[in-house]
This record gives C-alpha cells, structure tokens and sequence, in this order.
C-alpha cells in the first residue's frame, strides 16, 4: 500500500547544530506511530517540516506521494494534514463553541462569505457540539477559551483538530502539562479516534504506558537522527534505543511524564 | 438571548427614529451641523474599527481614504454640474479608487508585521498628503477650494436626514459583515493569526478584504465631509484625522461597530463645547491637550472603552445572577433529562 506520509533525508539546521537529521520515515494509511525520542531530539521540528512551518535544509515530504516542497501550512492543512500544538494555541477571547466553529467552517469551505449571518449555517453549530461532546466539552461551549483550564484547552486543541476532518493527524504531545487526573479523559479522546480506524495519526508523547497501549509503531528521534522504527515490542527490545533512551537516560520518562 | 438582541435593535430604532425627527423640533442650526458632523465621522470610525477592533490591523493611514473620497467628490461636483446624479457618482467613483489603493496597499504591505504595517501606512498617508499638496492643478494645494454643493443640500435638514441615512445603511452593511462566516475569520485573525493560518484560511486574503472595505467606507465618510463643508483642502489628508477616528474608536470601544458611534458622539460633543470654554478660559484654546489627557485615561482606566465598561458591568451583574440560578440548576437539569 502505498504510504500517506513520506519523508526522504528529511534535515533541518539551524547555524551548525542540525535538529532534523537526514531522517527517512514511511507511515502507511490508518496507522498509530508514535514519535519518542529524548526532549531536544527534533520531534517538534520533525513536525514543523511536515506541517511546513518550517522549510527543511534539504530532503523532502510526501503526502500521499505528492511532494509537499514549498506549500504553505494552509495549503498543507487543506490537503489533509492537520496539526494540534504542543503550546496550547487557541483563540483566546472567544468562546469554546466559536472555535470549534471556525474550524467546521473552513473544512467546510465557506471562507469569503462576506453576507450571509454565521449562524444561519445552523449545521455547523451542531456538528460543533458534537464534536465537543465526543472530547467531552459540550458543558463549557459558551465559556471563553482563556478562562477554561489547562487540560480543558488541551481537548479543545484536540477538537479543533477532529473538526477539520483531515486524513493525518498530527499530534503534537497533547497530555503536555496536563494534571494527572485529565490525562485518562484525554487518552479516551485519542483512543476514540483510533478506533474510528479512518485516521492516520503520528503521535509525540513521552507517557511510555500510553505509547505502548496505543501505537502500532513507533520511531525514535535521537539528537535529530531516526535511530529505530518498529512495533512496541521491537522497540523496547531494541539495544540502541535502550542504552540511548530508555536505559540511557532513565530519569527522562519520569522527568516528564 | 433572542429577546435581549431584539431589545437592543429596539433601542437602535427609537435612537434613529429620534435623531430623524430632529429637524421637525429643533431649527438649531449648529445641533443639526454638529449631528451632521457626529454622523459622518461615525461613519469613518466604523471603517477603521474593522480594521482595528475586528482584524487587529493598526493602521496610521487612514486619513489618505477619507482623503480619496473628499477629493474625488469635491473635484467632480466642481468640474461637472453640482447634482445630485453626480454626487453619487462622485460617491461611487472615490469609494472604487479609494477600494483599489487600499488593495494595492494591502497586498503589499499586509505582509509586514504588526508594527511594521502601522509604519508604512503612516508613511503611505504622507506621500498622499504630499501628492494632494503639490499636484495644485487639481486640489489647489493647502489653500483648497470651495465648490458648489448640489442643490438639494442647499437645505442644512437634507444634507443632515442624509449622512444619517448614510450611517444607519453603513452599520447595518457593517454589521452583517462582521457577523458572516468571513467576519468571524476577521476576528480569528484578530485574535491568532497564526492559528487561523493553521486551520486552512489564507489570512492575507481576510486582512486586505478588511483594509479595502474600510477603505471604501472611510472614502464615503470623507465625500460626505467635504460636501458638508463645501469645501476642502489638504487637511482631509493630514494625521489628525487619522488619529480623530483612532480616538473615537478606543474611546466607544474597540470590536464593536455601536462603540465608534458612541466614540465619535463624545469627542465631537467635547470638541464643541471644550472649544465654546475658550471664550472665557482661554486654556481651552488647546482642549487638544486635555483630550490627550483623556485618551491616557482611557487607554489605562478603560481599554476597553465605553461599550467594553458597560458590558463588563451587566456581565458581572449577570454573572450575580447566573450564581443565584446555579443553585436551582441541577434541578432544571434533572428535569430536562426526564422530559427528553
């Protein structure tokens, strides 16, 4: 089959220190990966050149066997690829529902429509709650988006995600500063969209039980290099990983998860 | 919610219905100039809320569209026959040039960040002022000139019933506009552009569509200026004016079309009758600096502005009430479930 998501020598330098790292990676459609790798070791910036917030020193991305060089984040995220943040990035004065919205409303394709009322498109608005039902919100659509909590805004990330409908899901560790007690309602959410199985997802996290449980693979980025690729099983068994990241650093997983 | 909207449209109609039959009460002839005055620069702080107050885009430039339109109107209504058939035209034919030099700036200059747009827009409004300065077979430099007003106007009570119709048409286009599917982007952009961008819109699109349609309004503002002044010269152009609908946008309130409109009320109020002090506290002669000071004020009292402060009150009062019917809540809730 033919993979949705494709990198080839894939770099990125910043002056001399290179945080991407020739990095080939295939990820076939509907797959869980999951991306670990010690902090520092270019998993938010292997994001970054796929989303094309940042445009690679050299190699390139596919999706769907298209070469991506040169489109924008907008155009990327049209195609299909959509993106949640690592820093909460929400629209902060307006309401939970309103955000949701306007993430229906550009999947949708009603982008310039300078005079009809925005809610005379009732369906958008409904299919909002829904989606805020599913990640559990659906109690504080008319609360402003600033005033909600941490974890609260980390499903609202989340739900503005699933409201764009794209293929691939990129998820940019979305239990980051989370209390103990939201991350399980958050693991639900993902697991949920895993098991729509119509989504492609390439997760960074760093809760190992969660990856295991989770993910159908995994790849791990260590100083910006791909050091294995593999089922869990592989990878945990998997020496180099271990001496470099599992047993190599072993206050890592505590540290931040 | 419905109701509430609806209350707040019925006060809108009785304000307008009042401020319409003005002229049948009063035959004050500085009210019905200053009213005059209000309307027109309601009309140009409107614009400039959408850039400001919807889109966040701060712009020292929109003097040269105010500008555009008081030239275009003053030129044409000069060289041709002073009718009403002509104003119009002279309307549509300043809000067309004043809607393409602010997409040709827009396009150019929207890029640029923040600070760095509000910079070149100041500048752009110079070159303008400068053009409108030099090119004096045209606008006859800073001596301007004066120009016959078409006939109909002749009539203070005309000229006032139409900037009022002017504004009510302006702010029910403008509301519609900031409440469609685009509208809403524009506030997306406003409060993160970035995460608007990631969400599949082309910002850059929605934030030059903002700067051509304050253009276009502001142009409007400034035809119906120099008609009612019958005159006009490089003034239209200057800083002043720019910072005028600035001042009245924070003031009323930013984000909100009601605010500019309330805005441009109080300064032009306090314009005239601070001014009308002067006579016996010579002071006030510059009521410009106590203007200054009251801008300070406001900026850190109330950054919000007049519209924000009033609704920051009802919504704590609300917020008291919302808190007594928390109490019965759970019991509405419960019942709800039942019955669905």
């Amino acid at each position: 089959m033919e993979p949705i998501l494709k990198t080839e020598n894939l770099t990125i330098r910043f002056g001399g220190h290179t945080a991407v790292d020739h990095v080939n990676f295939t990820l076939p459609p509907n797959e869980f990966k999951s991306v670990i790798g010690p902090n520092g070791a270019g998993k938010t910036t292997f994001f970054n050149l796929i989303s094309g917030e940042l445009k690679p020193t050299e190699g390139n991305v596919y999706f769907k066997g298209r070469l991506l060089d040169g489109l924008s984040p907008v155009e990327r995220t049209r195609l299909g690829l959509g993106r949640s943040f690592q820093i909460t990035n929400v629209f902060p004065n307006l309401t939970v529902l309103e955000n949701v919205r306007l993430a229906v409303q550009s999947r949708e394709g009603v982008r310039y429509n300078p005079f009809r009322h925005f809610s005379s498109y009732k369906k958008f608005t409904e299919e909002s709650m829904e989606i805020l039902a599913t990640v559990l919100l659906d109690g504080k659509a008319d609360a402003i988006a600033s005033q909600i909590s941490h974890g609260e805004k980390r499903k609202l990330e989340i739900a503005m995600l699933l409201a764009l409908d794209t293929e691939v899901l990129l998820l940019d560790e979305p239990t980051a500063g989370m209390s103990l007690e939201e991350v399980p309602s958050i693991l639900n959410v993902i697991r949920k969209i895993k098991e729509g199985g119509n989504k492609t997802v390439l997760l960074i996290e760093h809760k190992m039980d969660m990856i295991l449980d989770l993910s159908d693979s995994i790849m791990v980025l260590f100083n910006g290099k791909l050091l294995a690729d593999g089922t869990p099983e592989e990878i945990m068994q998997n020496e180099t990983v271990q001496n470099a990241y599992l047993g190599g650093m072993p206050h890592e997983q505590t540290a931040h998860a | 919610m419905i109701s509430k909207l609806q209350g707040k449209n019925f006060w809108l109609i009785v304000i307008a219905a009042v401020l319409a039959a003005f002229p049948l009460f009063s035959d004050s002839r500085t009210m019905t100039i200053l009213l005059t005055q209000i309307f027109i620069f309601s009309i140009l702080a409107m614009s400039y809320d959408i850039l400001l107050g919807y889109t966040g885009i701060v712009s020292f430039g929109h003097a040269m569209f105010f500008g555009v339109g008081a030239y275009t109107t003053a030129v044409i209504l000069d060289r041709m026959e002073p009718t009403l058939g002509m104003f119009l035209l002279s309307i549509a034919a300043g809000m067309l040039i004043a809607g393409i030099i602010s997409f040709i700036a827009g396009l150019l200059t929207l890029r640029l960040k923040s600070h760095f747009y509000a910079m070149f827009t100041m500048a752009l409004a110079g070159l303008f002022l400068v053009a409108a300065e030099k090119w004096r077979a045209v606008t006859n430099g800073n001596d301007g000139f004066t120009f016959r007003a078409p006939e109909f106007f002749q009539d203070r009570t005309m000229f006032y019933l139409t900037a009022l119709g002017c504004l009510i048409v302006v702010y029910l286009l403008l509301s519609r506009f900031v409440a469609s599917p685009m509208g809403r982007v524009l506030i997306a952009v406003r409060e993160n552009e970035q995460r608007t961008a990631s969400l599949g819109y082309k910002t850059l699109h929605y934030k030059v569509t903002a700067s051509v349609v304050a253009g276009i309004f502001a142009s409007l503002a400034g035809s119906l200026y120099s008609v009612s002044l019958r005159f006009v010269n490089t003034s239209v152009m200057t800083m002043d004016i720019t910072l005028d609908a600035l001042l009245m946008t924070i003031i009323g309130g930013v984000g909100t079309l009601i605010g500019p409109i309330l805005g441009a009320t109080v300064i032009e109020f306090a314009q005239h009758y601070l001014s009308g002090l002067a006579r016996d506290y010579p002071i006030f002669e510059r009521w410009i600096i106590f203007f200054g000071i009251v801008y300070i004020l406001a900026v850190v009292f109330f950054p919000q502005g007049i519209v924000g402060w009033f609704r920051q009150v009802r919504a704590k009062r609300s917020g008291k009430r919302a808190a007594a019917l928390k109490a019965k809540q759970p019991v509405l809730k419960a019942k709800a479930e039942e019955n669905g």
